[in-house]
């Protein structure tokens, strides 16, 4: 299994060199970028842990390299996404968003089925690393 | 004689009983300089032989506003030289004898806050059938902020629907399912199954797919919602199908749509055909329910593909801009559906901006701020298959939903092969695009490089790789003239 969430998930996984190109990309244009982390990838988690605050005056896209690998040094068994936010009017939003890091093995998600009315059918995805406790998902 | 010069008769002489020129009765005025709190629109008239184009312009401004065909004692209890309608600019189209631009002023007390069926039944009501013209189109219109924001505007819009799917930095990607009639639901159902497991985003129902005897809407609602939630557990990926709720009375679509929030849908869909009250009624209902609102463009082309006579696609942009819908299909340039580019890339400026300058080399006659209204997700669909990617990229940037139907499901490895094949055609060109690569003329090479670990993309290009539809448009600028793609 592998989650497909992010920009470039269909991509083979991308190296640190062509990570920088994209981070150089939305330095170009003027976006912030943040790193965050989670053992809990379902697909209505919004809220990742951060990595620290956005990195809103970088100048050089090599310190996201340096963030990234401290961040992989203790989170590298977890999901890492990197985005670029642009807190331009009209927008202030997230502009680019894609997976830096993945765990060696993705878990993936069963479809949980509940009888209802008629043959309606209520769906529910539920993360098989759940049922492990928080921190030693995928471990 | 110069015909521009005001001729308006003033006093107790312009009351007198009978039959009087338009632009006599106050409907040419050439030194008016229109407020800012004035909807402006352009027309494009061609008046019958022996009608000047001033009085042509006149009578459309008449029509369009308080005149009827002769003068009437009643307008003296209004003020009613500020319900008249003022035509203030006439300019010959260039290379098109006959044919002139006429700018027409309206007060803002003319229109109902918030009601396209009133303005529509203002601009475009009576005067399309008047005799003393040949044709007549409107080319475009000015909307002041005041009469902007008395429109909800798109129910979700681009930024809001993006977070909802969690999906950034990347076109959205489609596919309307095929062949579009005939399918029962579970059949249907596969297709969709197929196409968002493979890598789209959304599923779509096709503009006449509503309630057939081969499938009637419940059936399909269902299957297309195992489809879906199966797909985003098998991606991680949040995913959504199009269900088409237009139906023959609003009961019955306020019944379809909420059945289809009932079940979790991200996103229902609706045809331009069911009208602008119908469609206001569901942008609201879509804001009241945290639905993205699609609109297919259903039967525009009977009234905006010809140049001489109809309502421009860009007129039709805006109005469902303030309408309120969240994506609505607007031409991809490059694919089987009528469009020249610069008309197009107008369109889309109109429906992605908050402020539109005058640009005549993209069709559009008028500044326009929105006034932060919410943008719309402009759609590309029609022909298009991965092969032309980097075109596609090129063209429309990110915010706009590529719908790849047959270029999907007619695959030769299959649906999801054919939808992997999109998936990774974009993928490989957003990032090169990002790295800095020259993607619009590298893009084969691009697309062949990906292809060489994905045999999905590799049998696309095989496929389609040479497949275009390379056609004048019947509908270019009058200002600049611009070269079809190929």
């Amino acid at each position: 299994m592998r989650i497909t969430q992010g920009c470039f998930s269909f991509l083979p996984d991308l190296t640190d060199d062509q990570i920088l190109t994209q981070v150089q990309y939305c330095l170009e244009q003027g976006w912030a970028v943040n790193l965050e982390y989670t053992d809990d990838p379902h697909p209505r988690n919004t809220y990742w842990e951060m990595w620290g605050l956005p990195m809103f005056d970088l100048k050089d896209a090599k310190g996201v390299l340096i963030e990234l690998t401290k961040c992989r040094e203790l989170h590298g068994d977890k999901y890492i996404r990197l985005s670029g936010f642009d807190s331009s009017h009209g927008c202030e939003s997230i502009r680019i968003s894609f997976i830096v890091n993945r765990p060696a093995n993705e878990d993936g998600f069963r479809l949980e089925r509940v009888e209802g009315r008629g043959r309606q059918q209520h769906y529910a995805t539920r993360s098989y690393s759940l049922d492990r406790p928080e921190g030693t998902r995928y471990a | 004689m110069n015909i521009q010069a005001s001729q308006t008769v003033k006093g107790k002489d312009r009351y007198r009983s009978g039959v009087m020129e338009y632009r006599k009765m106050g409907y040419w005025e050439p030194d008016y300089t229109p407020k800012d709190t004035d909807v402006i629109a352009l027309f494009r008239i061609t008046p019958q032989d022996g009608v000047d184009e001033i009085e042509a312009a006149a009578a459309v401004a008449g029509e369009s506003s308080t005149a009827t065909w002769t003068v009437v004692w009643t307008d003296r209890l209004t003020a009613t030289e500020k319900y008249r309608a003022k035509a203030y600019r006439v300019d010959p189209v260039p290379n098109a004898p006959g044919q002139f631009f006429a700018y027409i002023a309206y007060d803002l007390d003319l229109f109902e806050p918030g009601s396209i069926a009133n303005l529509s039944a203002s601009i475009i009501g009576n005067v399309f059938g008047f005799k003393p013209l040949k044709a007549l189109r409107l080319e475009d219109m000015r909307f002041p902020v005041a009469y902007v924001k008395t429109f909800q505007g798109p129910a979700t819009g681009i930024v809001v629907e993006r977070e909802r799917l969690d999906k950034f930095g990347r076109p959205l990607l489609g596919a309307t399912v095929k062949p579009k009639l005939g399918l029962s639901g579970r059949n249907y159902g596969r297709v969709v199954y197929e196409a968002l497991k493979g890598g789209l985003d959304f599923t779509k129902d096709d503009e006449n797919i509503n309630s057939q005897p081969f499938m009637h809407w419940r059936d399909r609602f269902l299957y297309c919602t195992e489809a879906v939630n199966k797909a985003q557990a098998a991606t991680g990926e949040i995913k959504g199908t199009y269900l088409n709720i237009t139906a023959g009375t609003m009961e019955d679509m306020y019944e379809r749509a909420e059945f289809a929030r009932d079940l979790g849908s991200t996103i229902v869909m609706i045809d331009l055909v069911i009208g602008y009250t119908a469609i206001q009624s569901m942008a609201k209902w879509a804001r009241r329910n945290d639905m993205i609102l699609h609109l297919h463009r259903a039967g525009h082309g009977t009234y905006t593909r010809q140049k001489s006579h109809g309502v421009s696609f860009r007129v039709i942009a805006k109005w469902m801009r303030l309408a309120g819908v969240d994506h609505i299909h607007a031409g991809t340039v490059v694919g089987k559906l009528e469009g020249d580019p610069a008309t197009t890339l107008g369109y889309y400026d109109i429906l992605r901006e908050d402020h539109n300058p005058l640009r005549l080399d993209r069709g559009i006659y008028f500044e326009q701020h929105w006034a932060s209204m919410n943008k719309v997700m402009p759609v590309a669909s029609g022909g298009i298959h991965a092969g032309q990617m980097h075109q596609l990229l090129h063209l429309f940037g990110d915010d706009v939903v590529l719908q790849f139907g047959g270029g999907t499901i007619g695959h030769p490895g299959g649906i999801q092969a054919g939808a992997t094949a999109n998936r990774v055609a974009l993928e490989a060109m957003v990032f090169a695009r990002n790295a800095g690569r020259d993607y619009e003329r590298e893009g084969p090479t691009i697309l062949a490089e990906a292809a060489k670990t994905c045999t999905p993309l590799r049998q696309a290009l095989d496929t389609w790789g040479e497949v275009s539809f390379n056609y004048a448009s019947t509908d270019q600028l009058d200002y600049i003239a611009t070269p079809s793609v190929a």
